[in-house]
């Protein structure tokens, strides 16, 4: 199986991204957001967090418009799966392939610290590996984490059991303690914490793992 | 031709830097202010010389990158 991982000025979490696909097996692939295709054969496309072009106008809104970026929208239309975090969830949301939007923390801060996920769903590729309501430790880095969605859109997303990951204890003020989301074919996932960040027991972690070798397994059946 | 568009979030979406700012006025004794809502301004300076053919472009522009319509709604004035 193939991940690239996209480069954005300003990104910073890509390689831990690329090293955790590559503990999972994948074969890694690096891009840069100015390629407008991807390589060859890529079965998923992960989009790391970090402050791609200085979080300048909204969080992710000029990444979004990037040549790579088209090339990401024509992998997700055929079905291609798609990882975004922290940045690169703000990226996949100002690309309209998720919906809702990343507003300014409730608290206005910055927060840095590993939190409670509970695992919402396990009906995807990506969390398939963990058992429903599991509680894991995944870290959250950022600035402007505060989900938010209109209710229409919300009764969405709960109906069709398309929320990944909530907050145990909600840090940012996301509606409904959202943490991450699915799209509607569920092979295009977006979430604020960082599962790359602990796939390593000397760094920190390991609960993040499994989403990883899920993916890994589940497209190596599909 | 010089554009400015305003970008605000739309109404009833909470504002969270607004809210802190209302707060930092009462503690500094500015009194009576109910509500704070904070934008961008974004100023364009354009070749187009047709105001309506500008106004076209700049609400494209707008639509495509300069207000999310998710969470923002935007006015565009042509100067």
């Amino acid at each position: 199986m193939k991940a690239a991982v996209v480069t954005f000025p300003g990104s910073n979490c890509d390689r831990d991204l690329a090293v955790a696909f590559e503990r999972a097996g994948f074969e890694v692939a690096r891009v840069w957001h100015k390629d407008s295709t991807l390589p060859q054969g890529v079965d998923v496309v992960g989009v790391p967090g970090g402050f791609s072009f200085g979080d300048y106008l909204r969080c992710g809104a000029i990444a979004a418009q990037s040549p790579i970026a088209a090339a990401i929208q024509t992998h997700a239309a055929r079905g291609g799966y798609v990882l975004g975090i922290c940045n690169g969830f703000q990226v996949l949301t100002e690309m309209q392939l998720l919906p809702g939007a990343l507003m300014r923390n409730a608290g206005l801060k910055f927060i840095c610290k590993t939190v409670g996920l509970k695992v919402a769903t396990t009906d995807s590729a990506f969390t398939a590996g963990y058992a429903k309501g599991a509680e894991i430790s995944v870290p959250v880095a950022h600035h402007d984490g505060n989900y938010t969605i209109d209710a229409e859109g919300l009764a969405q997303l709960q109906a069709e059991d398309r929320v990944a990951f909530t907050y145990s204890q909600n840090p940012n003020g996301a509606v409904a303690d959202i943490a991450g989301v699915l799209s509607a074919n569920r092979r295009v996932l977006g979430m604020m914490p960082h599962p790359e960040r602990v796939v390593d027991a000397a760094a920190g972690g390991t609960d993040g793992a499994a989403l990883f070798a899920a993916l890994m397994g589940g497209m190596a059946l599909a | 031709m010089k554009a400015r568009v305003t970008v605000m979030l739309k109404a009833g979406v909470l504002d969270v830097q607004g809210e802190a700012v209302r707060h930092a006025l009462g503690s500094l004794g500015f009194a009576g202010v109910n509500g704070v809502r904070q934008g961008k301004v974004i100023e364009l300076d354009l070749a187009e010389t047709d105001a309506a053919a500008a106004k076209t472009a700049v609400d494209a522009m707008c639509d495509k990158l300069l207000a999310n319509a998710v969470i923002e709604s935007y006015r565009v004035e042509i100067l």
